[in-house]
């Protein structure tokens, strides 16, 4: 269990100014309307390799299996078609896909247009950085046989479009208690 | 570090089928999951693999059902399934054991099994019901781990119903010791507010909470939340910036702790959500925007360093600093940051910094004067994205100089050939920036439109073709050069149909005929055979669709003169009268009786009209004979679709009824219903179910209502009359011009060149003709979003009423009453009425002052000086146009009621609300419910010290007929008194509130002259009177009307009879006569003034009352059904 105590240095003096300015919160207009988790957001993540055989995808907006493989398709081939030289961010269709790419393997996000697509192009990144601590040097055959683990790793960071965490360790601690148990 | 993944990477593919690599212990190539996964890498074939998957699958399924399973091995299914989902096979049979699995699995197991349920299920699925025990078992389980899978699972998705039952535990877990448990439940109820906001809204206090947490991942996830509700209400949290700030100013210095950087910037993605909120929540407002500048200053001098990230930071502060109140400093240094960006050679920063400026210039185009080399590369870049990019930049700063350059930018972009996406979305900007400056250059405005519509094809939104038929039609607004423009566009059509068109795409076409139905005759040159035979070739196209043919058609029966014509027309009608398509037939039924019969025609299209606003019945009274006489012959009367769906829902016993007719016109044209097409009916309004007498000022000649009838009913095709008459019967009509604008023919010659830009010139040139008009900030029209919604094209103000408007204003009644709730959901029905014992003047006037007493002392003292603000309740009266009072309103004055006329004394009437306060008059009224009819009484009291002279009050109003009843007009009133008017209202058609208003107008004692409006409005039931009727007489009345609507209602809970309580409170708060009651049936009759009678029929059914009303009158039953609704809702 201890290694869910990744740090508890905090940041008092932040606590303390914020606390200064709490008050009773008014008790806000709130629409009784349905807000759709629409606006600014990543609407899907993808991992496929040179071949075009997805490795992992993560969709956050519900979309059919078939519609699935024909956008991964797609996505692959727009991101295949960029060369080195050009942007990384392409428009696909309404939204536009923001793509890096490791040796023979793509990640992409799918993004709303109105999302920081820079932004997102280093949380790729980050992800990608995560693994590597996680498996220590990822590989592709990493991605491949540990898929589960990988999408775990990507839930606590990516919620419902939203990135929620990017801190390394916390993204990784409830990953790192389970195989723990697991192992003993 | 990532040089070291690449690296790994690049031995892949090489490395398949070795399984010692470093971290092979983690590696289960050997697994059942290994083997399918190199199975599918052989592979080489789609079929192959379809094959593969299917044996897959069926393994899974055989072993997932075998009761012998572990979960161990349930988990490597899971793990397998998901697989196969990736690769797109569906595994539905799967769902279920994923469930399993999060029931009974441990640890690793039970989270896959979480896992597979948030990658397999969506939020509606019903298999998700059966996960809500785990989730709960596990939120209050011992175990960390397994509370944490659990928050984790409820913040990806979760039945919306099911909310309250976990959401104590969620809250608890809002204090627990452990910060991941914390931040988990802080996301989990982020999910909850985005699904239902209001199920989460006693617990803001908490959020507060969360934004204070200790630990930096709670405060961050809490800001998912604030950014989310400061979006919707940024009003409510403006007393959180100081926090915000203070958050934002400690990330910057690099106080959170090591582990929160990357690439040695601290917490960059928090950065940017701290600027998003900040900008929401300084948008327009200085004192908050003060508050930030200090650290936006501070952001940007921090983000030096040179990694993307940190470009994300800047660009993200860039759009802060120009959504907030402006700083001038800052606006200067954020401009410059933006100048880096677009000349990096780094593509992704110059993507970027186009998007920041894009932005940005909305809000000061001159900088794109600063960065205009760059834009003009960026224009010939070779990367499609940064092309496109541009262009958008440049539709943000187009102006009367430079847009004939920035669209033939986006048309050539255009020819080059984009996916649909981007036609669309390009097309509707060239047609919007077009149709913004077309009355500068007509010539060019009519090219332009012809190239889009070829280039935009059918895939453009189809408003687009309908304003620019509508700017034909109605001009613009500094009037002249509308005939120019229609000289124009028939001389380019003429010409486009000369050539080839085929090629032409059907919007087009349609565009085309319906110009040249309606204008060709303005050239005098033109005969009207020569653009017959054109528009004939267009019949025989092989692509025209019959939505297309239907124009042409209506076209042609426009142009039928003279006897050439008529032979050329006798010939198309009859090969269209036997079309198997409906709407074409009947095009050619009106054409071959029109082209017949000249004087018929030259009524129903008449050419020399001038354009006067049209009286349009789209009531279709003409056909209330008709539908009598059907009704007569044992036809069912017209419902609305609504109530269909509903009979069938209530009705779920064998339907002996016919089945309705389908209407037998494709989806696709009925999307253009409330456009112009000809093709189809387009207003919805019913056969009889809306006679009412609707007039509109439609002067938008776009709108062909008159042609288009209604075929088909629910008693089946209504064909029995005779086309030709129909037509006529109409109002008939079209847009023929005045004669002073026919003498405008002759066209200018002194038209602008278009400025062309040829490859060979300068960028210099581009530039100075991209960017003219950007430097003096008059000339500029900012195209800025927010600008463009409210006036995008400049056109006569005319008619007042837009084609959507119309069909807003046709569509039927229920749409009205839709409308009328949304508006007046505060209104109370009740309140306006008070009871009957009421009545007396004493106990009326007290319990008025009482009510200002209590309302008084729950006032800040600001309120105080003005009482009669209180009065203003939501009640049947309201008052519109309170105007500043000078002098407070004395409480004596509220004691109105005692001037009440003595005839009025011993009825029901309203409380006295007031309507208006104009120097020293006061204006109240309250409504008398007489037996026969509804009195409007209306005070007015002089509240200074001297006379008012030459007093006139003036009431009036769309829906109810206003007569004065007073015996002799108030002309002055003395200074401390109160006069009276009287007027008698009579509904003129049923609504659910009516608004009557007026002016009082008076001239003071030393002579000035003063003007208020005011108004008032009266809910239908101060219209409705008891009806005394028998049984006997409610039965034959039940059967002769025709109008009716069915609902279900709430019922009231008593013990003893809940129908005769709901029955009583109807009774009491609407003025209607419980006729009977028998067993679990009650039935119910009231009239509307005067005479206009409408019966309910109540049955108790399944806990809820079924009623059922009818009247002659239409729209009553339904606006009555409104207030029998309200008054129930209100009762419970």
């Amino acid at each position: 269990m201890d290694t869910w105590i990744h740090n508890d240095h905090c940041l008092m003096s932040l606590t303390a100014q914020v606390c200064l300015a709490q008050q009773h919160c008014k008790a806000g207009r709130l629409t009784g309307s349905e807000v759709t988790s629409s606006g600014r957001m990543i609407t899907f993540i993808l991992m496929v390799n040179r071949q075009g055989q997805t490795r992992l995808c993560r969709y956050y907006q519900p979309l059919k299996l078939s519609q699935r493989t024909a956008l991964e398709t797609d996505a692959v081939r727009c991101c295949l078609s960029r060369g080195r030289d050009q942007c990384s961010f392409v428009e696909y269709k309404d939204f536009k896909l923001v793509f890096r790419q490791y040796a023979a393997l793509y990640i992409v996000a799918g993004v709303t247009d109105d999302e920081n697509e820079l932004s997102v192009y280093e949380l790729l990144q980050n992800f990608v950085e995560v693994l590597d601590k996680y498996f220590s040097r990822v590989s592709e055959l990493d991605i491949m046989f540990n898929l589960d683990r990988v999408h775990l790793i990507l839930d606590e960071m990516v919620q419902n479009g939203h990135i929620v965490e990017t801190n390394r360790s916390s993204v990784l601690a409830p990953l790192t208690a389970l195989d723990k148990m697991a192992n003993g | 570090m990532s040089d070291v993944v690449e690296k790994t990477l690049t031995a892949l593919p090489s490395l398949l089928s070795i399984d010692s690599q470093p971290g092979a212990a983690k590696l289960s190539s050997t697994s059942k999951l290994g083997s399918l996964i190199r199975g599918i890498t052989e592979l080489t074939s789609k079929h192959e693999e379809e094959k593969l998957i299917q044996q897959e699958l069926a393994a899974i399924k055989d072993q997932a059902s075998s009761p012998n399973t572990s979960m161990r091995q349930m988990k490597e299914l899971m793990v397998r399934a998901i697989y196969c989902e990736m690769l797109g096979y569906e595994a539905s049979f799967c769902y279920i054991h994923a469930i399993k699995l999060a029931q009974q699995g441990t640890a690793l197991e039970k989270r896959v099994g979480y896992l597979s349920v948030a990658l397999f299920l969506n939020e509606s699925h019903e298999l998700l019901l059966l996960l809500v025990n785990t989730v709960l078992k596990d939120l209050q389980s011992t175990n960390l781990i397994e509370v944490c899978m659990a928050l984790t699972l409820v913040s990806q998705l979760f039945p919306k119903d099911m909310i309250p039952a976990i959401l104590p535990l969620v809250e608890e877990r809002l204090t627990h010791p452990k910060e991941i448990i914390r931040r988990k439940a802080v996301l989990a109820l982020y999910k909850f507010y985005l699904i239902a906001p209001n199920q989460v809204q006693h617990i803001h206090n908490k959020f507060r909470k969360a934004l204070c947490d200790k630990d930096p991942g709670v405060m961050t996830a809490s800001l998912h939340i604030y950014l989310q509700m400061i979006k919707e209400n940024p009003d409510s949290y403006k007393d959180l910036t100081g926090s915000f700030v203070t958050i934002l100013k400690q990330v910057v210095a690099g106080k959170l702790p090591m582990d929160y950087n990357y690439h040695s910037v601290p917490a960059p993605w928090l950065q940017i959500q701290l600027l998003r909120i900040l900008s929401l929540l300084g948008k327009s407002d200085p004192s908050t925007s003060e508050i930030m500048y200090e650290v936006l200053d501070e952001s940007l001098r921090r983000a030096e360093m040179n990694h993307n990230i940190t470009y994300a930071i800047l660009y993200e502060c860039v759009k802060c600093i120009y959504t907030i109140h402006p700083k001038a400093a800052l606006l200067e240094k954020a401009a410059k940051c933006i100048g880096n960006f677009v000349v990096s050679p780094k593509i992704n920063l110059k993507y970027i910094g186009l998007k920041a400026l894009t932005y940005v210039v909305q809000q000061d185009p001159k900088l794109a004067l600063q960065h205009q080399m760059t834009i003009i590369e960026c224009l010939d870049h070779p990367d499609l994205i940064i092309k496109r990019e541009t262009l958008e930049l440049l539709f943000r700063i187009t102006n009367a100089q430079n847009v004939t350059v920035i669209v033939e930018k986006m048309l050539e972009f255009l020819h080059t050939g984009q996916d649909d996406y981007t036609t669309i979305d390009l097309v509707g900007k060239v047609a919007e920036v077009a149709e913004k400056f077309a009355s500068d250059n007509k010539k060019w405005f009519i090219d332009t439109m012809n190239t889009m519509f070829s280039l935009g094809g059918d895939l453009m939104q189809p408003d687009i073709p309908n304003n620019f038929l509508k700017l034909l039609s109605e001009g613009f607004d500094g009037g002249g050069g509308d005939m120019k423009l229609r000289h124009f566009a028939v001389d380019s059509y003429v010409s486009l149909l000369q050539e080839e068109p085929g090629k032409l795409p059907q919007r087009f076409l349609q565009v085309i005929s319906w110009v040249l139905g309606e204008y060709s005759h303005l050239r005098d040159d033109l005969e009207p055979v020569t653009v017959l035979r054109l528009l004939a070739k267009l019949l025989d196209l092989k692509q025209a669709s019959s939505e297309t043919k239907s124009w042409v058609l209506l076209a042609m029966t426009k142009l039928c003169e003279g006897e050439a014509s008529t032979t050329v027309l006798q010939q198309i009608s009859e090969t269209y009268c036997s079309s198997m398509d409906t709407a074409l037939r009947q095009r050619a039924q009106e054409l071959q009786n029109l082209s017949l019969h000249p004087e018929l025609r030259a009524r129903v299209l008449p050419q020399d009209v001038c354009k006067e606003p049209l009286e349009v019945d789209s009531s279709l009274s003409f056909l209330d004979a008709f539908v009598s006489d059907a009704l007569a012959a044992g036809a069912a009367p017209y419902k609305p679709p609504h109530q269909r769906q509903d009979d069938l829902a209530q009705e779920k016993a064998l339907s002996l009824e016919p089945y309705g007719l389908q209407l037998p016109i494709s989806m696709s044209s009925c999307s253009l219903a409330d456009r112009q097409s000809p093709t189809l009916p387009s207003m919805s309004s019913g056969l009889s179910g809306d006679s009412s007498d609707l007039s509109l000022k439609a002067g938008s000649t776009t709108l062909k209502l008159e042609k288009v009838k209604r075929v088909w009913g629910k008693e089946g095709y209504l064909a029995q009359r005779d086309p030709v008459e129909e037509p006529a019967k109409v109002e008939a009509h079209t847009v023929v011009h005045s004669a002073d604008q026919v003498g405008e023919t002759s066209i200018s010659q002194s038209q602008t060149p278009l400025a062309t830009v040829a490859a060979s010139q300068e960028k210099q040139q581009l530039a100075s003709s991209l960017f003219v008009g950007l430097s003096s900030q008059t000339s500029v029209s900012l195209m800025g979003k927010s600008e463009l919604t409210p006036q995008r094209f400049s056109r006569k103000a005319k008619g007042e009423v837009t084609s959507s408007e119309v069909s807003k204003q046709t569509s039927n009644s229920v749409d009205n009453l839709l409308c009328n709730i949304l508006l007046d959901s505060n209104v109370d029905p009740e309140a306006s009425l008070p009871s009957p014992r009421q009545t007396s003047q004493t106990s009326y006037g007290s319990a008025a002052a009482k009510d200002i007493a209590l309302i008084d002392n729950e006032r800040p003292e600001s309120d105080m000086k003005r009482p009669e603000t209180c009065l203003i309740r939501d009640n049947g009266l309201v008052a519109a146009d309170s105007a500043e009072t000078e002098e407070p309103f004395r409480t004596k004055d509220m004691c109105l009621a005692s001037y009440l006329p003595a005839d009025c004394i011993g009825t029901t009437y309203s409380e006295i609300t007031h309507l208006c306060s104009s120097h020293c008059v006061d204006l109240s009224a309250c409504h008398v419910h007489k037996e026969d009819c509804l009195v409007l009484v209306v005070f007015i009291s002089n509240t200074s010290a001297s006379l008012v002279q030459r007093l006139v009050v003036q009431l009036d109003s769309e829906e109810v007929e206003v007569s004065c009843i007073s015996e002799s007009p108030v002309e002055e009133v003395k200074s401390h008194h109160v006069e009276v008017c009287q007027y008698s209202l009579t509904v003129k058609r049923p609504l659910v509130h009516f608004v009557a208003s007026g002016l009082v107008s008076f001239h003071t004692a030393t002579g000035t002259p003063h003007t208020t409006p005011f108004s008032c409005k009266l809910p239908l039931t101060a219209f409705i009177r008891p009806l005394a009727l028998s049984t006997e007489e409610y039965g034959t009345m039940w059967l002769a009307f025709s109008h009716d609507t069915k609902q279900k209602l709430t019922l009231i809970m008593d013990i003893q009879d809940p129908l005769r309580a709901t029955l009583n409170v109807l009774e009491r708060k609407l003025h209607l006569h419980v006729v009977d009651i028998i067993g679990m049936e009650g039935i119910i009759a009231c009239q509307l003034l005067q005479d206009q009678p409408c019966l309910m029929h109540c049955r108790v059914h399944a806990g809820t009352l079924s009623v059922w009303l009818r009247s002659p009158v239409p729209d009553l039953p339904d606006c009555l059904l409104y207030h029998c609704q309200k008054a129930l809702q209100e009762h419970c």
